[in-house]
């Protein structure tokens, strides 16, 4: 509850979270329109360092904005501060589920270069020629012969 | 700000006391909060896992392909101009959650001094961002679906895997209008065109990693997933906007009624509306910087 404040201070932060949310909203679309390459000719940062860069500042710009509502908006500050553990911790595995799926994610893209990969391959398998092991995709080597 | 009788003596009135009276099994107040607020808190938290599933997800899927449709050729449309205005739109749609989750904060604040009128108007004010949000997002929905061809399995936003031309039918190589070949680079962003029913796909060239020409083939559609994961998370988002809107609308009939003046709690059912309100907007801050920023 806002009720350490009196009602002139509760209205000057709402007011400044306005200007706080819009202003860091502004920011995060100059800077994407920017490093995009649609603001200035011939300067972009869609590769390389400049590429995580700009992606750390966005993903930091959403993390603090994400906190200022949480914390004012929602009144988190002023509640108990095991209600505010109760909440926040919880969120915390998020960041196991973020690297854990995102590694999946990428293995998946290097596996369908594999397949790409074994595509374009020859095809090295003889066709069966009767006295040999029932097989599609055995090596072709040089079987014992029966009887 | 607008007077009420009941006003002046109620910021004796403590929030506890009403506390207490929500909870069943003696006088224990888990965390001095109201049963009420507390399970909204949890019901929040269950939903963030939720949004969080879903955009893993889209992080995942995205992971897992060579190539990614960039936001700032797919998301570039605005109503009544025929303009590439990247990003701009939804700029805008952010902006009206971040002024309506503000006059939801001021209608919370005047909930806790008993302002009923103070409750009804600025509460108003949030619906009608609400609303504002939806018809934006229908706009453009409307845009990706019915212009741009784009659905739940199909993706016409591609983009280039390597640097190549373009060819005519015939295999040639097309050209531009003052001679020049047809030429793209890798990374380039294309939109496949409906022409009738039917896909218009282009032929293209590339070019392997020593500048040699490859095989003339057909451009491809897109990764698949991304009109589904788009639809799926802003569509999720974008119920969420809707439920709050209607609960918005039956706690503001509500409050302009009386109920919640009568029950002289700080109009503590605002105060919660509030916090999923709040949570609507925060899960847009990601939405926003996953689809539109990344």
């Amino acid at each position: 509850m806002a009720g350490h404040q009196s009602y002139e201070e509760q209205k000057a932060l709402v007011f400044r979270g306005l200007m706080l949310l819009g202003a860091i909203t502004i920011i995060e679309v100059v800077v994407a329109l920017l490093a995009k390459g649609h603001l200035v000719h011939g300067i972009r940062f869609t590769e390389g360092f400049g590429h995580y860069l700009y992606m750390l500042l966005m993903v930091g710009f959403s993390l603090y904005k994400a906190y200022f509502i949480i914390f004012y908006f929602m009144h988190m500050a002023y509640e108990v501060r095991g209600l505010m553990l109760s909440v926040l911790l919880p969120t915390t595995l998020l960041i196991w589920a973020i690297i854990a799926f995102f590694q999946e994610g990428s293995s998946w893209g290097a596996r369908r270069e594999l397949i790409r990969e074994k595509d374009k391959a020859e095809d090295v398998v003889k066709p069966n020629t009767g006295n040999q092991p029932q097989g599609y995709l055995l090596p072709s080597v040089d079987w014992p012969q029966k009887g | 700000m607008a007077d009420t009788s009941v006003a002046h003596d109620t910021h004796a009135h403590d929030h506890q006391d009403d506390a207490t009276t929500n909870w069943e099994g003696g006088d224990k107040v888990p965390f001095k909060a109201s049963y009420g607020k507390l399970m909204m808190w949890y019901f929040l938290l269950s939903d963030a896992f939720t949004f969080a599933g879903f955009l893993i997800a889209y992080g995942a899927l995205r992971f897992s392909t060579p190539t990614w449709p960039e936001a700032d050729f797919v998301f570039a449309s605005f109503p009544f101009v025929n303009a590439h205005w990247p990003l701009i739109f939804v700029t805008f749609m952010t902006f009206v959650l971040i002024f309506s989750s503000v006059t939801m904060v001021r209608a919370v604040q005047e909930g806790h001094r008993e302002n009923r009128n103070g409750v009804v108007f600025w509460m108003f004010l949030t619906i009608l961002g609400g609303a504002t949000f939806l018809g934006s997002q229908a706009y453009e929905w409307t845009t990706l679906i019915v212009k741009e061809n784009m659905t739940v399995s199909v993706n016409p936003f591609g983009r280039h895997i390597a640097d190549g031309v373009y060819l005519n039918e015939d295999g040639s190589v097309a050209k531009n209008e003052d001679g020049t070949p047809k030429a793209f680079a890798k990374g380039d962003n294309y939109l496949l065109h409906k022409h009738g029913n039917e896909f218009d796909v282009p032929l293209v060239r590339y070019e392997d990693e020593n500048g040699r020409d490859l095989p003339a083939k057909r451009a491809e559609f897109g990764p698949k997933a991304f009109g589904a994961l788009f639809f799926f998370i802003t569509g999720f988002h974008g119920f969420h906007v809707f439920s709050g809107v209607l609960f918005l609308t039956i706690i503001m009939i509500n409050a302009a009624s009386g109920l919640y003046a009568a029950r002289r709690n700080g109009y503590e059912m605002v105060e919660k509306i509030g916090l999923y309100w709040h949570f609507v907007d925060l899960v847009w801050v990601f939405v926003f910087l996953v689809f539109y920023l990344l």
